[in-house]
């Protein structure tokens, strides 16, 4: 049995939900990573030493740079024959193109698994995380999208694969990329980083959200945001932890000025510690937190930041 | 040109859902249930641009059980124009409902269709993306901006990183983001005027689609329950705490 990885990457490197997506494929057979895109050979070279990975699928060609679900999901169809499985990260990219491609194969997919009980059967999230379903799939071929909180990650060096070409499997034409506005950061990604740092509605204004940065430089910190926080424009939208926006585990979650609504404790009630400030007591995010602390964020953040420098 | 827009009876977002003692899935007697949250974003783009002189006629589909209707009636005091009810003993998986989606558009013949990004209750996150390939039509999901200018739809899409764009030749699916717009309340006259709009009524049979589901469910259980833990007095004691107890920074 071969299970098929979709492998997300940017610039040479890969995404670390990827490298989580190949650990739940490990439970299912022998792995195949998909890396597609132009100019991929880096990409190809570091998916090729993931251990676990026998085989890596390079899809190399300029209708691919832009991982357009159109062009992405006629190249999965036309590779699925080979497999019993098609996984992706549960990432912009996978989320978008997974589901086009398990349509174009008649076959029902199962989002965002967070375990694996055999071939056939997958655990996942419902209603915000809220109750855990096990589901098993009659589908003769499964479309799967990872949630990379719910797998620890392979290590990024080890393997050994083999890399051989995808035949390119055309463009329909029908989608076109015009631009890209991606935030800039020279901070870990959400989905990637040991500490989260967030704020919410309690920051007031974009302008505020600065006050995390020292805090976040100290611990290599990534920096999120409530819903909350990115409907009243305080950041963008890139930011968002929650239901809808990413989901995080990290090894220390601080939810600064944040509520705790269902939607955003669907988004990192997974994670190993969790802090919150917030003057309100009575908040539900102190319902999840491992150490609380009631006080007003714009005091408790300039004595945050010069306690730790204090080490 | 026509638009569709397909919309889902779920849950309250507001109501925190009890798993059921058999295990057989999650309480819904008794439980408040309203349109799916993006599904009235979905809505509301739509009505406006019909606003804009851009869409002529907004059709509102539903899939589910008879209790659909509300919903449907939700979407026509938004601003629908009519609405259609295929109606099913339970609710059917994407795949069925893309199905059933595409044999109405076939029939519809519209030139752009909004759904929500993601139902509230299954997550999904599907349905859009399959009746795009199913339809053999460009996808613009996650949408936080839609432009539409002659044969093509500009999509500002909400990505991992950012924001991305994208131009789709119609007809075309969107599937709306939280930042699309704000949804409005429907007033009371619109309610009133909503009742009289038509809704027709059919079976997947109907369409020709088999609703049988492709996944069993076996079990639906509580997640890991995360208890509080303690409040500390201060930010030295909470650093103490993460340094000595915790051990995480």
């Amino acid at each position: 049995m071969s299970v098929l990885v979709l492998i997300d990457h940017e610039h040479g490197l890969l995404k670390q939900p990827s490298r989580s997506a190949v650990a739940a494929a490990t439970k299912l057979g022998d792995v195949h990573a998909l890396v597609v895109g132009q100019s991929v050979g880096p990409a190809a070279e570091a998916a090729a030493r993931l251990p676990g990975v026998s085989k890596v699928l390079k899809a190399d060609a300029a209708g691919y740079e832009h991982a357009l679900a159109e062009p992405l999901a006629a190249l999965l169809v036309a590779l699925a024959p080979g497999y019993t499985h098609l996984l992706s990260a549960s990432t912009a990219t996978g989320k978008n193109v997974m589901p086009r491609v398990a349509a174009l194969l008649d076959v029902q997919p199962i989002s965002d698994i967070a375990g694996v009980e055999d071939a056939d059967t997958f655990v996942r999230p419902i209603y915000a995380g809220n109750a855990m379903a096990t589901v098993r799939s009659s589908d003769k071929i499964k479309v799967i999208t990872v949630r990379a909180a719910s797998f620890d990650p392979v290590a990024a060096e080890g393997g050994s694969a083999t890399i051989e070409d995808a035949a390119d499997a055309g463009n329909t034409g029908s989608s076109r990329f015009v631009s890209a506005e991606l935030s800039k950061s020279e901070r870990p990604e959400l989905t990637a980083a040991r500490v989260v740092i967030s704020g919410g509605r309690g920051m007031q204004n974009g302008e505020n959200f600065h006050l995390l940065d020292p805090i976040a430089d100290r611990l290599g910190a990534a920096v999120g945001a409530s819903r909350a926080a990115v409907d009243a424009g305080y950041v963008p939208n890139d930011y968002q932890v929650g239901q809808t926006g990413k989901i995080v585990a990290p090894e220390l979650y601080m939810a600064i000025g944040i509520s705790g609504a269902i939607q955003h404790l669907a988004g990192m009630k997974d994670s190993k510690v969790i802090v919150a400030i917030n003057k309100d007591e009575d908040a539900p995010i102190f319902q999840v937190a491992d150490y609380g602390l009631v006080a007003d964020l714009f005091t408790a953040l300039p004595d945050l930041k010069a306690e730790l420098e204090r080490a | 040109m026509k638009l569709l827009v397909p919309v889902k009876r779920v849950v309250d977002y507001n109501v925190k859902v009890r798993v059921k003692s058999d295990q057989s899935g999650v309480e819904l007697t008794g439980v408040k249930m309203a349109m799916n949250p993006f599904d009235e974003i979905a809505i509301e783009e739509a009505v406006r641009l019909k606003e804009r002189g851009i869409a002529t006629e907004i059709v509102a589909i539903s899939i589910g059980v008879a209790a659909c209707q509300e919903t449907l009636r939700t979407a026509l005091a938004m601003g629908a124009d009519r609405g259609i009810l295929v109606e099913t003993d339970a609710a059917p998986e994407p795949l069925a409902v893309a199905k059933m989606l595409r044999a109405i558009a076939d029939r519809e013949q519209p030139r752009l269709i909004i759904l929500g990004k993601q139902a509230i209750d299954d997550d999904m996150n599907a349905t859009g993306q399959m009746l795009a390939a199913l339809l053999g039509w460009p996808q613009g999901t996650f949408a936080s901006k839609v432009t539409i200018e002659g044969d093509t739809a500009t999509v500002t899409r909400e990505v991992d990183g950012g924001l991305e764009t994208v131009a789709l030749s119609l007809p075309a699916i969107v599937t709306a983001d939280l930042r699309l717009n704000e949804p409005r309340y429907a007033s009371l006259p619109n309610i009133m005027k909503a009742r009289k709009k038509p809704i027709e009524t059919m079976k997947p049979a109907d369409l020709g689609v088999d609703p049988a589901p492709r996944l069993t469910t076996l079990k639906v259980v509580e997640p890991a329950k995360r208890v509080a833990g303690k409040k500390v007095g201060s930010v030295a004691e909470l650093v103490e705490k993460l340094r000595g107890e915790a051990k995480v920074i």
